[in-house]
């Protein structure tokens, strides 16, 4: 841990929302918009740094910070960052102005109050991605959830009160098990909520299993994995659009990077044993979640279900543990956020025009929003993992990983890629190419310059991952091998070496499309 | 006879009290209508020196008066908190009594007598010194119960909780007497001795043991002694009902670890089986009645009733374990009950001061759009609403996190799970009022709605509530040290 940077780089990006928020408590309306735009964008240039000042050759954490916080028990504010949860930083800190963005004019009941809630959440997300203290990590995953729950009820649609009590109750239950199962590794670990002390530990095959059973409950319903999925699309149904695109983009990433953050280097064994019946449940997720959107009317409640669908390749690729599986989930995990978010954005923005999600109501987009519909087709085309799209680099580095794995999985995964397809192609054919519905065509105005500015940079960011994504792997690389050298996989028995492995991968990748999503090329030690 | 004088030096806390119970009493009648203010701050004056005093006992072990009273740290933990909590409330009260126009001086004399039965109750070394305490608190109590007496409500409850509480004091009586004839003394430390020595086999012991916990489960109000709980705590004026809530509540846990641990310590592994049964029925039907409840006081009472259910955790696990567990079990209970304090006296002082057309708004109806009319009250409300269910950053996740650890760490992480399970249902009807505050519009606009009456009074006991809910639960550091210094001494 001889990375520390005297600069406490992560104290200044977790807190700086919060003091944004209090700000917006005390100033008038337009002022607060403002000021939460000022203090998400200066979250996200302070946070920008990081990407040169990262040290992409080691899988140790870096820009840490640690400070005694409660003396008995021992826990720390402690804080880090790896390649893991690097990329989900700079995600969080990306997202949170378009968020503010989308909000500008469409959320007009108590703006402070919201702005505010909104800069909280950002504050417990990224601190949920940076801590390092088990105990710290649960009271900034908890802190979530109260203004998350204020967000869904109080701005959200008709049905919110049910969707936001749903979606609370839900989570809590995972969560408080999940403290249960903090606290018997606390004196089952040495004594200490240290997450990397943890880590190294060594637990017997029982309290294994146990552990892993209530991690389990708190990360998949975070996820959603199948079948605890049912509070996602009441949630983003209900939920204003920068509260679907935090949930989409940010908190489901929390529940995947929680299997990767905790169970498969704490918990080994356990992950090694219940392989197959993650992986079926992901498998599950992704078909069903691709079957489902197939049949919706709504169109946010159709991007719910293909969240479900896209974190099931999340999931896919954390299980197969490898290292092709697990840098695509990561990557998907970004990839997940900036498409589906946009989607969102993209719903949001329709929303604010038609007041309609249905996908009846909003037909024939392409005359007259043009620019709307380049976007959103760009978006979802990208959602449905066309090569040269984000998405793309994420899903086929998965399925590569799955296909070591297991062929048949990989059959079946690929099948929800097919079924993606199908209802995102048959979304757009109704939604931008269909006959324009009458009711809505007068008042339809493409997007301003303001509207613009959120959808741009997530575009750029879907051909630039697309196309280039060996930055990004390169910064997780050297994480993810540490990561696998715990886990001890039957079916890999080459897991020592995993870049003969890997070799396969980028020359097929590169034939496949014009990225080099190459985990070869990564300059490891 | 005469007394030593380190003996009285030793109990001048008490003495200040009771001195200062006594002053109110005659004071009230002189002073004129307007001037009954001077009595709160007289009651404040006295607990502020009984702080100062208090304070300086936090070390050492003195046993005076021929072994009856003990001075000790366990014991000033438990009255300082006391001397905090009913500052709160009589602060409360200055406010609160006001509004419910019960211009009644005696009422701060009763609640420093009561104040002076809590202190003894925790200072009590021996069986009948903690009966005469508990005796003080519950009849002062009685009468506060029953203060509005032209509220038929509040009559009911004061008849009520007399009926049922001189019930459960003639238990207690009875199962002190039993003791006595097994050990031949009321002294704890002599029937310590004698169950050490004698066995534990004896039937009349078991039969001791029971009547015990009956008496101090009406005091507790844990399940199945805790009928009076809802109606009382309803009926009562609001700065009553925070005073039961908390003050009797914390008095009564530290008399009641007292005699349990140090007393009876040596059929722990009786009464700890007992108190699991007691602490599941107690999670289980608190939580799951207080989700039915449409009066806040009455949910309150509830909650307050599944909050003594997390506490008893620890009391199991201390019953269970011997030395270091046992410590740390017993100090998360302390810390437990600290936290409880402050966010349920939050939460009543909000609900006595949210007031309509002069009366209170007691239903969770009334809370509607209360974040819209009264932006301040609602957050005050929802810090208060989200440290009762247990969620970080706030204190209440603290009181539940060193509950559940002393559970992990007895062995008994299932009893944990079970807590766990009905923490997240709890969360369901705190949250409910939330949701109410913020996401509802009262009906029929013509009706005029509930406001906070606000005074500074008000104000500070607000502030110290939501100082209190978050700062310990940020910071417990100091506050758990407290804890973890005061259990060990029982044993």
């Amino acid at each position: 841990m001889n990375h520390t940077t005297t600069f406490p780089w992560l104290s200044l990006i977790v807190f700086l929302p919060l003091i944004g928020a209090i700000l917006c408590l005390l100033v008038k309306v337009e002022s607060a918009r403002w000021l939460a735009l000022g203090f998400t964008v200066a979250d996200f240039l302070c946070s920008l740094p990081l990407w040169w000042l990262f040290d992409s050759s080691t899988p140790e954490m870096q820009f840490v910070e640690r400070v005694a916080w409660i003396t008995s028990p021992p826990v720390h504010y402690s804080l880090g960052l790896d390649g893991i949860s690097f990329p989900l930083l700079l995600l969080t800190t990306l997202l949170m102005p378009f968020c503010i963005l989308v909000s500008w004019t469409s959320v007009t009941a108590r703006v402070q109050t919201f702005m505010a809630v909104l800069l909280i959440m950002e504050t417990a997300m990224l601190g949920v991605f940076v801590a390092l203290d088990f105990v710290l990590f649960y009271v900034f995953w908890e802190a979530m959830l109260i203004p998350m729950y204020l967000l869904i009820g109080v701005w959200g649609g008709p049905n919110r009160l049910y969707a936001a009590i749903k979606f609370f109750l839900y989570t809590l239950a995972g969560s408080l098990l999940l403290l249960v199962a903090i606290l018997a590794l606390y004196f089952h670990g040495g004594q200490t909520f240290d997450i990397l002390a943890l880590s190294r530990g060594t637990y017997g095959a029982s309290l294994q299993m146990w552990l892993f059973l209530a991690f389990f409950a708190a990360f998949a319903v975070k996820v959603p994995m199948f079948p605890f999925h049912t509070w996602l699309p009441d949630a983003h149904v209900e939920a204003p659009t920068a509260g679907s695109v935090i949930l989409a983009s940010v908190l489901l990433k929390m529940g995947a990077y929680g299997f990767l953050r905790f169970t498969l280097p704490m918990l080994p064994d356990a992950t090694v044993t219940f392989t197959k019946p993650m992986i079926a449940l992901s498998v599950l997720a992704i078909i069903y979640g691709a079957y489902m959107a197939l049949a919706q009317t709504d169109i946010k409640k159709l991007i719910a279900y293909s969240s479900v669908s896209h974190m099931g390749f999340v999931t896919l690729g954390i299980f197969v543990l490898n290292v092709q599986g697990i840098e695509g989930a990561v990557m998907q995990m970004v990839n997940h956020g900036i498409t589906t978010g946009g989607l969102f954005l993209c719903v949001g923005i329709l929303y604010e025009r038609t007041h309609s999600r249905n996908i009846q109501d909003n037909t024939g987009l392409a005359a007259p929003m043009p620019r709307y519909a380049l976007f959103l087709m760009i978006f979802a085309l990208s959602s449905l993992g066309l090569p040269g799209t984000n998405s793309f680099v994420g899903e086929f580095l998965v399925l590569a990983g799955t296909f070591l794995w297991s062929k048949i999985a990989t059959a079946l995964a690929a099948l929800g890629v097919i079924l993606a397809a199908a209802y995102i192609l048959w979304l757009m054919q109704r939604v931008v190419f269909g006959s324009p519905s009458p009711a809505h065509r007068a008042h339809l105005l493409d997007l301003n310059a303001r509207e613009t500015a959120t959808l741009l940079p997530l575009v750029v960011l879907v051909f630039v991952i697309g196309i280039f994504p060996n930055p990004l792997l390169i910064r997780m690389h050297a994480s993810v091998t540490h990561l696998l050298e715990g886990p001890k996989t039957p079916v890999l028995a080459g897991e020592t070496r995993p870049l003969a492995r890997a070799e396969p991968v980028p020359t097929a990748a590169v034939a496949a499309s014009l990225s080099h999503p190459s985990t070869q090329q990564a300059p490891t030690r | 006879m005469t007394i030593p004088v380190q003996d009285l030096l030793a109990i001048l806390p008490e003495l200040v009290v009771i001195g200062t119970a006594c002053l109110i009493l005659v004071l009230d009648p002189i002073l004129a209508a307007s001037k009954k203010d001077l009595l709160a701050w007289l009651t404040l004056a006295a607990l502020a020196v009984c702080l100062g005093l208090t304070s300086s006992q936090m070390t050492g072990r003195i046993f005076v008066f021929s072994d009856l009273v003990v001075i000790d740290a366990y014991a000033s933990f438990w009255k300082l908190l006391l001397y905090i909590v009913t500052g709160l409330t009589v602060l409360l009260s200055l406010a609160y009594l006001k509004a419910e126009r019960l211009n009644i001086g005696e009422y701060y004399g009763f609640i420093l007598l009561s104040l002076a039965g809590m202190m003894v109750m925790v200072s009590g070394a021996d069986l009948l010194t903690i009966y005469l305490g508990t005796e003080l608190m519950s009849l002062s109590l009685y009468v506060m119960a029953g203060l509005k007496r032209t509220d038929a409500r509040s009559l009911e409850a004061s008849a009520k909780y007399f009926v049922l509480g001189a019930f459960s004091s003639g238990i207690l009586l009875y199962g002190i007497s039993l003791l006595f004839g097994l050990a031949g003394s009321t002294r704890l430390s002599v029937i310590a001795d004698a169950i050490a020595t004698q066995g534990t086999g004896h039937p009349l012991l078991s039969l001791a043991l029971v009547l015990l916990a009956v008496g101090f489960g009406f005091k507790l109000a844990v399940v199945p002694f805790h009928m009076w709980t809802p109606d009382v705590y309803q009926g009562a004026p609001t700065s009553v009902t925070a005073f039961m809530a908390v003050a009797s509540k914390a008095a009564s846990f530290g008399a009641f670890l007292r005699v349990f641990v140090e007393g009876l310590g040596g059929v722990s592994a009786d009464w700890s089986i007992l108190f699991t049964v007691i602490c599941l029925a107690t999670l289980a039907l608190g939580n799951l009645v207080a989700i039915v409840q449409t009066n806040i006081k009455r949910m309150l009472a509830y909650s307050s009733i599944a909050h003594a259910g997390y506490a008893l955790i620890g009391v199991v696990v201390a019953g269970r374990q011997g030395g270091a567990t046992a410590s740390t079990g017993l100090a998360s209970v302390l810390l437990y009950i600290a936290v409880y304090s402050f966010m349920t006296l939050g939460a009543f002082a909000l609900v006595g001061m949210l007031r309509k057309e002069g009366q209170e708004s007691e239903t969770i109806e009334e809370y509607a759009g209360l974040a819209k009319r009264e932006p301040l009250a609602a957050f005050f409300m929802l810090v208060f609403l989200v440290s009762l269910a247990g969620i970080p950053p706030t204190a209440g996740f603290i009181g539940k996190f060193y509950i559940f650890m002393a559970a992990v760490n007895g062995g008994m992480a299932w009893l944990a799970v079970v807590a766990v399970i009905f923490a997240a249902i709890s969360a369901f009807y705190y949250l409910r009022i939330v949701m109410v505050m913020y996401m509802r519009e009262p009906d029929g606009s013509t009706q005029s709605q509930s406001r906070l009456e606000t005074s500074p009074a008000l104000s500070f006991v607000l502030a110290c509530a939501l100082a209190g809910v978050v700062l310990l639960g940020l910071f417990p550091d100091s506050l758990w040290s407290l804890a973890t210094h005061a259990a060990p001494l029982l044993k």
